[in-house]
């Protein structure tokens, strides 16, 4: 047996303090995921409050297949919107990074902080107006003008993520490519863009985590066929007389893709994360 | 060298991102403005979504309206509900984050996996979390039957369909308390300054100060907090204070949010260098004293941002109220559910927006100033 001197004494205690004290923060962050996947692989007749916390004796996937026939069209749905909204404000917001951190634009020290405030303001002071504007265009209720939405509201983030992330590319660089004659197209296709990679890997994590998991807009700007999973979860889980494995399936469902997006490429997302609180 | 015509170019490949969010924020916004300004879905006379509906300026008769009429009730509560939920969601997440971005600095195995762990709840919707937290808060199961698991008795309170209300208070006494508390803070800041001596800083709070008792006493604020209509009866139907109900979204809130300032403040932990610890080590810091005096004054303008980020979310949140206590619960209702119930379900455009453009005030009061100090930063680093 070694003895221990005082110091190492304190020091082993200090350092059992800490995994004790991280443990127990791991659990609480961990216990709505353990009840809500014991929960939604448990026959609904189980399902009671008191043994709630109980595995399940048997495991019970059909609340699984419900959830899928149910949520079908509108992971559909979220699957088109974030694709076409996260592709198509990625390429604007890259574009955008490019012309305000590598040409000059008059004003452009308003311009930016006034696009910017478009990230930050609440929806809902824009709710009725874009509900009527869109009315007029004809894209009240479906998935393009979903996309329409999302992009436009997208553009402040995605700008500011590739604009900071331009600044640091020397302006060197493109000196030497417009001296061999390159011009503003060529320039971004032969400098900047391939030096995009992990910018819009950031940005596209980004957009498709926000508008997989967004609600305002999809509650109040489509049509019953063409709602976003997240309205399909809210709708399975509200109401008084719920059958509590249907609404933890459909939350396991919605939460899987972003998680496993956050799970595989933590280090780009939190990237994205930290750029939302702006540095101009 | 870059030519004029390729800077046109470029001024014109920036154009249609301007002028999209020059229509959809600042449009829209003036538009909102405009129809909070009118008659739009509440004159019985004009069906709402009617082609041709005529709308009428009524000035700030909406906005009066909310602010007395006790129909109305509900947004008086929905900004009691939005104070409470902001302090103690902040609080909440700065302390949480704070607390595990120390645990995390300590050179912990596994430390990855950790931060992996206190940061997923991020990648989730709130409508998710609001789903499973609904489902943890049951009144009669979840976590108020975790102490049964070691003998204890259960829990029995009703996380989000409690109808106490603590620290009670008068709606109209809003001014006086609000006023009372601003200048015991700003008193605080002035001795503070004073025994540093900090002079203009301490002319600067002592001025704030003396401008807000003159205006209490001029009777100001008579012109913003309108009195009711029928005190007597909103107190009793609709009693002002912290709704309890509004504790189980605050805790849900926190579980998903403080990850955030996790990351926020871990960042800001590894930017203090490492020769400043080791100075400080060197010069007899212990650990503690290292955090009190090295790192934590290095946080202070990470704690800004994080108020000011948390504050501005808590100021719109919607989503998990929605997905907790559904979108008409009296006890939790917050000013975003009222514009979707008001706006999109009643159609009462114009009282919808009145709300709407209350809303956009208050995130404005935080985020222009943030917006500001943050590009005049830049462009000081810029020179």
């Amino acid at each position: 047996m070694t003895a221990y001197t005082p110091r190492q004494w304190r020091r082993y205690t200090l350092r059992t303090i800490l995994y004790v004290a991280l443990i127990v923060m791991t659990l609480i962050f961990l216990l709505p995921i353990y009840l809500v996947v014991i929960t939604s692989v448990k026959n609904p007749a189980d399902i009671k409050l008191a043994t709630a916390w109980l595995p399940p004796t048997q495991i019970y996937w059909e609340s699984f297949q419900e959830v899928l026939v149910v949520f079908g069209p509108r992971l559909r749905n979220s699957v088109a919107l974030v694709i076409g909204a996260t592709a198509i404000s990625s390429i604007l917001g890259s574009i955008n990074g490019y012309v305000l951190s590598k040409w000059r634009i008059p004003g452009e020290k308003i311009l930016f902080p006034l696009m910017l405030f478009g990230m930050f303001i609440p929806y809902q002071a824009i709710l009725i107006p874009l509900f009527d504007f869109m009315r007029s265009i004809g894209l009240y209720g479906g998935i393009p003008g979903l996309i329409l939405i999302h992009v436009v509201y997208g553009l402040p983030i995605t700008t500011l993520i590739f604009r900071n992330f331009y600044v640091d590319i020397p302006d060197e660089m493109l000196e030497a490519a417009a001296i061999d004659g390159a011009d503003f197209f060529s320039i971004y296709t032969n400098v900047v863009f391939p030096l995009s990679i992990p910018g819009f890997v950031v940005v596209i994590i980004w957009q498709f985590t926000q508008i997989w998991n967004e609600f305002l807009f999809g509650v109040t700007m489509t049509a019953n066929d063409s709602q976003p999973i997240t309205v399909g979860l809210a709708q399975l889980a509200g109401g008084e007389a719920v059958k509590w494995n249907l609404p933890m399936a459909g939350a396991i469902v919605a939460a899987l893709p972003p998680l496993l997006i956050y799970i595989i490429l933590g280090r780009y997302f939190i990237r994205g994360l930290l750029a939302g609180s702006v540095k101009g | 060298m870059r030519s004029q015509r390729d800077r046109t170019i470029a001024f014109l490949m920036l154009l249609p991102s301007l002028a999209l969010l020059g229509l959809f924020v600042y449009g829209f916004i003036m538009q909102a403005i405009g129809t909070s300004m009118s008659d739009w879905g509440t004159n019985p006379a004009q069906p709402p979504l009617a082609i041709n509906v005529v709308k009428s300026f009524v000035g700030f008769e909406n906005y009066h309206n909310i602010m007395t009429d006790l129909l109305e009730f509900s947004f008086r509560n929905s900004l009691i509900n939005t104070f409470f939920f902001t302090v103690f969601f902040v609080a909440g997440c700065l302390g949480v984050g704070l607390f595990l971005a120390l645990l995390l600095d300590q050179n912990v195995m596994g430390e990855g996996l950790f931060r992996t762990i206190f940061l997923f709840p991020m990648a989730l919707s709130f409508v998710v979390t609001g789903t499973i937290w609904r489902w943890m808060l049951q009144p009669g199961g979840g976590i108020n039957t975790l102490p049964t698991a070691i003998g204890l008795p259960p829990i029995t309170f009703g996380w989000i369909n409690s109808r106490e209300v603590a620290f009670g208070f008068e709606w109209a006494d809003v001014p006086r308390i609000l006023t009372v508390v601003g200048v015991a803070i700003l008193s605080i800041l002035a001795l503070r300054f004073a025994l540093s001596g900090r002079r203009r800083a301490l002319m600067v709070v002592g001025g704030i100060a003396a401008l807000l008792i003159v205006l209490f006493v001029a009777g100001f604020w008579n012109l913003i907090w309108l009195p009711l209509d029928t005190p007597e009866a909103e107190a009793s139907i609709a009693p002002k204070g912290f709704n309890l109900a509004l504790i189980g979204v605050i805790i849900a809130a926190v579980w998903q949010m403080s990850g955030y300032t996790m990351a926020m403040f871990i960042a800001g932990i590894r930017g203090v260098s490492e020769e400043l610890r080791e100075a400080s080590r060197v010069d007899g810091c212990n650990e503690l004293q290292m955090y009190r005096y090295i790192i934590l004054p290095q946080l202070t303008p990470i704690f800004l941002s994080a108020m000011i980020i948390l504050g501005h979310i808590s100021l719109k949140i919607f989503d998990l109220v929605f997905a907790m206590a559904g979108p008409d619960n009296a006890q939790t209702v917050v000013p975003g559910l009222l514009v979707y119930t008001e706006g999109f379900r009643e159609n009462s455009f114009a009282k919808a927006s009145a709300i709407a453009v209350i809303m956009l005030f208050g995130v404005a009061i935080i985020i222009v100033p943030y917006l500001w100090s943050q590009f005049r930063e830049a462009s000081r680093a810029d020179r």
